[in-house]
């Protein structure tokens, strides 16, 4: 039973940001500062948080895009995080990713034959008619047909883009799909489209999915649990509903608040305006980071970084107003 | 009765490209009436922003106006001269455009592009204008102004260069704002202290607003009346509210129901439109929405007229035809 594929240790990763000045002294951007979350087998983790919180920052750790300052990201139980090129090869096939830009990512002068045999051949050796075989029943799942087997990128929609990227990552039998922003760049009417696609393909082959994207109502649809990022670090976890109706941390209160509500017969929620704009990541505040655009914030805030409480079922969150058992400290 | 500001009578514009002509407004008629906030909704390529641009006169070639009449305060805005647009564009009809990074000059300081317009189109000094500009700027929330006069567009967060555009374009008290996708590229947190100021804004400056976007949770909480743009065409017209709460056609019904519900515990599954909107190149004959439509008839092969369907709703769809016979426009 809900086992964890993914558990992620005090994550850092940290950029050196040169001074514009010849002399000047390097300063470093901590663009994720410590963070720890687990993915349970099957589930969907969704990530919110403003731009430059650090979420894609994460998702590109896990999948180790690239090499992460410090932490231990545990996939299936073994540590990832210090693998090199070559021990994580194995890996690679059971971690892919469906990316926001579908114009970007998929290459212009490949064909849809070719861009989603490629992961198969590097990590297989299918012959071709296998290739075909496997190709055409992806395409089907992913609502493609047949005939788009020899079309290439251009002569798609964004959509039908978005799901060869779909096709692609699942064509090597992953156990974990990052899908950073995957229907940011779609319309309204095909969003929705993709989604159910996604949740179809989990439902039949138990996939894990890490879903990244600042449309918090689609997050809220597709997640069973969801971490909230301010600033490089996770401030609130919990299960998707509980977060959305009872949220405990001012800035996912502030957030949730500023979602605007189309449906016109729900009582306007009260909007929480925050003031001011996300500090600069290279120069965070004290304490939490928070409490510079905080309605609550109080003196132990500018001095101690709050701690990460768990208040059971689950639940998490970073803030100096709860104890322990996630109530108010009066 | 309130006062028309600006009518539009079925506008057509096309792109004239190497593939052949792109009818990206394919005949909207609508008006707006003083101090009113008007919603545009509609999908990328519906044609919302062409109409924009329309309505402004900004379109390039290989783009062009290709029949319709834009009258402003009375008088024709096709008629006249690019001398005579220049007195109007920025000065009683102004435009903010979706991407605040691409819209500043990157190489001219903030000040100078914001006395530019103060100087143009007021006719005073450039000393009274940097001191409107600091003003300007002190409306629109932007802390130490005088700063940022001297700082340079990349030296500043999206959501400022987003202020300083609505400050720019309130500067010579327009009589009506364009705010094409105003907070598309901002976070959310960001989004909702702009659409707060420009609605404080309109209130305090008396001025017409139309809000383009595509995000249906934006316009039912800041207009009052909405257009749901498709194919270059307007599919249904009202006030936000009913239109909201009791669509007519089946795109807005679609449109809204793809959108995740707030229903608690149970987890509806979200119900898409299928199919993708129609290629503008060689738009279909009849109704644009017809082969993606759940309701589709054959008499869907013909381009429906506009049914009235209560005195203030009017909408492009065969299916509201015996409703109200033939009161339809």
């Amino acid at each position: 039973m809900s086992e964890n594929l993914l558990e992620v240790k005090d994550l850092k990763k940290y950029y050196p940001v040169k001074s514009s000045s010849l002399f000047g002294k390097e300063r470093v951007l901590k663009a994720v500062d410590g963070v720890n979350f687990s993915i349970k087998k099957g589930e969907t983790f969704g990530l919110v948080g403003e731009s430059g919180c650090g979420k894609s920052t994460i998702g590109r750790s896990i999948i180790r895009l690239h090499d992460i300052t410090s932490g231990n990201i545990f996939f299936d139980g073994d540590d990832i995080a210090s693998l090199n090129e070559k021990g994580l090869k194995k890996y690679r096939r059971r971690m892919q990713a469906v990316f926001q830009d579908p114009y970007a990512s998929l290459n212009p002068t490949m064909n849809v034959f070719e861009l989603i045999s490629e992961p198969m051949k590097i990590h297989g050796n299918p012959t071709p008619a296998e290739q075909k075989d496997t190709i055409l029943s992806l395409l089907d799942q992913v609502g493609l047909k047949k005939d788009h087997l020899y079309r290439y990128p251009h002569e798609f929609s964004g959509g039908q883009r978005q799901r060869v990227s779909i096709a692609r990552a699942l064509s090597v039998n992953p156990d974990f799909i990052l899908c950073d922003e995957p229907i940011s760049a779609l319309d309204v009417s095909v969003q929705a489209q993709v989604v159910n696609m996604l949740e179809d393909i989990q439902e039949k082959t138990g996939v894990t999915y890490l879903f990244i994207a600042h449309d918090l109502s689609m997050v809220r649809h597709i997640s069973n649990r969801i971490g909230v990022m301010y600033l490089g670090d996770i401030v609130e976890i919990a299960e998707s509903d509980e977060l959305y109706t009872e949220p405990l941390h001012p800035y996912t209160q502030a957030l949730l608040s500023a979602i605007p509500e189309p449906d016109t017969t729900i009582a306007k929620r009260e909007r929480i305006v925050l003031s001011g704009e996300v500090p600069s990541p290279l120069n965070a505040p004290s304490g939490c980071k928070f409490r510079t655009r905080c309605p609550h914030a109080m003196d132990i805030c500018r001095e101690v970084v709050p701690p990460m409480l768990a208040i059971g079922n689950g639940r998490q969150v970073a803030c100096h107003l709860y104890d322990e058992e996630g109530k108010i400290i009066e | 009765m309130a006062e028309k500001l600006l009518e539009v009578v079925d506008l057509k514009t096309s792109f004239y490209t190497g593939a052949g002509e792109v009818q990206a407004v394919r005949g909207v008629s609508f008006q707006l009436e003083k101090g009113e906030v008007l919603g545009i909704v509609g999908e990328s390529g519906s044609g919302k922003s062409v109409m924009a641009k329309s309505i402004m006169s900004l379109i390039q070639s290989p783009g062009k106006i290709k029949q319709g009449d834009i009258t402003w305060r009375g008088e024709n805005l096709l008629g006249k001269s690019e001398k005579q647009l220049r007195a109007i564009r920025g000065n009683e009809i102004s435009l903010i455009s979706q991407d605040p990074m691409s819209a500043l000059n990157p190489v001219v300081k903030i000040g100078k592009q914001m006395t530019e317009v103060i100087i143009r189109h007021q006719r005073v000094g450039k000393k009274e204008a940097e001191k409107r500009a600091v003003d300007l700027l002190g409306k629109v929330g932007i802390s130490s102004p005088e700063e940022r006069l001297k700082q340079y567009p990349h030296e500043l967060s999206g959501g400022m260069k987003q202020r300083i555009m609505i400050g720019m374009s309130i500067s010579c008290q327009p009589e009506l704002l364009i705010a094409d996708e105003p907070t598309t590229a901002l976070d959310v947190t960001i989004q909702s202290q702009i659409l707060n100021l420009m609605s404080a804004l309109k209130d305090k400056e008396q001025m017409a607003l139309i809000l383009i976007t595509h995000d249906l949770g934006v316009v039912a909480e800041n207009c009052e009346r909405v257009l749901v743009m498709y194919g270059g065409l307007i599919m249904e017209e009202g006030p936000v509210k009913e239109l909201f709460q009791n669509p007519k056609h089946p795109y807005t019904e679609g449109l809204l129901r793809s959108l995740p519900k707030r229903s608690n515990g149970v987890k509806e599954r979200l119900v898409p439109i299928q199919g993708s909107p129609p290629d503008l190149l060689n738009p279909p004959q009849g109704c644009p929405f017809a082969d993606r439509c759940p309701y589709v008839m054959d008499k869907c092969a013909e381009l429906p007229p506009y049914f009235k369907v209560d005195s203030e709703r009017k909408t492009m769809c065969w299916l509201h035809e015996s409703e109200e016979g033939d009161n339809h426009e």
